[in-house]
């Protein structure tokens, strides 16, 4: 299914937030998730379930004023 | 002084975006002493775009304080806030809701909800404002226990815009820590609000944009710490006329 990750859309097969976060290559430990604009935890990613069109942010610490 | 439950040294905070390479950034920081940086989160490309400043992080070893710069509304603030939570662990945020894209002040009424929500739920808040003193009081109502009033407009370097509000901020709340965030751009700035009595200074665009970064860390630092001194010594009244300081009394007739 397609999904927009961090604004560009993508195909995926997995249909977990964790599966997914996976598949497209987010290995740090340092991310952060927001599906549909709320915040998911590392803990609910893996019951979190993804549906086609969903829009998935993935966040790294960045330099900051 | 005391942010929250932390017992902090340096009065100066600093910034950690816009320095020219991350080996000038660890040294401006360890020339600034700060105790307390600011970081930001963003968009994670494949493969690890954040992992590198995150490592630095870790060696840096300073308390981190994320923002929520660039939300423009209460639900991307604390959505925000809350990625940075799990992220950085640490239950510190520095609160932006910008209200203008121009001069990037803040919008007080989404800052005070998206307070009251943070702090609600456990953040401690540390709210980048304007001087309004309702605003301030609404926002410790919302739970915050230090307010960032803006010198002037981020990144602009333009010094204390307003001092009179600085002033009347420390008369009305005199318990409160006050810490100048945004419109520093130079030591003499940074030494004028620690003068007016503000508690601290954090700023960013000032070191990382000086022809050098690490000597204007280390000034400001200097000028923070001055500046403080200067409060605490309590300055001389002005005068209106010049009044010698050399004893007049027995002074020769040589004429």
């Amino acid at each position: 299914m397609q999904i927009i990750v961090n604004a560009e859309p993508r195909e995926i097969r997995a249909d977990t937030l964790e599966a997914a976060l996976d598949e497209l290559g987010f290995t740090s430990p340092a991310i952060a998730t927001a599906l549909n604009g709320a915040f998911v935890s590392r803990a609910k990613r893996v019951d979190t379930r993804l549906t086609a069109g969903d829009r998935l942010e993935v966040l790294s610490p960045m330099q900051g004023g | 002084m005391r942010l929250y439950d932390s017992e902090v040294t340096s009065r100066l905070l600093l910034g950690t975006a816009q320095y020219p390479s991350p080996q000038v950034l660890m040294e401006a920081i360890r020339a600034s002493a700060s105790e307390i940086i600011t970081v930001s989160l963003r968009r994670e490309t494949a493969g690890g775009s954040g992992a590198g400043f995150w490592e630095l992080l870790q060696q840096l070893g300073a308390r981190i304080l994320p923002n929520t710069a660039g939300c423009h509304t209460v639900r991307d603030a604390v959505t925000t806030a809350h990625m940075a939570r799990e992220v950085f662990g640490t239950p510190w945020i520095k609160l932006e809701v910008i209200g203008h894209s121009d001069t990037l002040q803040p919008d007080v009424f989404a800052l005070v909800e998206a307070a009251r929500i943070l702090s609600d739920e456990g953040f401690q808040v540390f709210p980048y404002t304007t001087e309004d003193l309702v605003v301030g009081e609404r926002l410790i109502e919302a739970g915050c226990e230090v307010l960032m009033p803006w010198g002037a407009p981020i990144g602009s370097g333009q010094g204390l815009l307003r001092r009179d509000g600085l002033r009347a901020m420390r008369a009305h709340f005199p318990d409160v820590p006050l810490i100048v965030d945004a419109g520093i751009g130079r030591p003499s700035d940074a030494a004028e609000a620690m003068e007016l009595g503000m508690d601290a200074v954090l700023l960013n665009t000032a070191v990382a944009k000086a022809g050098d970064p690490v000597l204007m860390a280390r000034a400001m630092a200097q000028a923070v710490e001055a500046g403080r001194a200067g409060f605490e010594a309590e300055p001389m009244e002005r005068r209106d006329m010049g009044v010698p300081s050399t004893p007049v009394l027995g002074l020769a007739e040589l004429m």
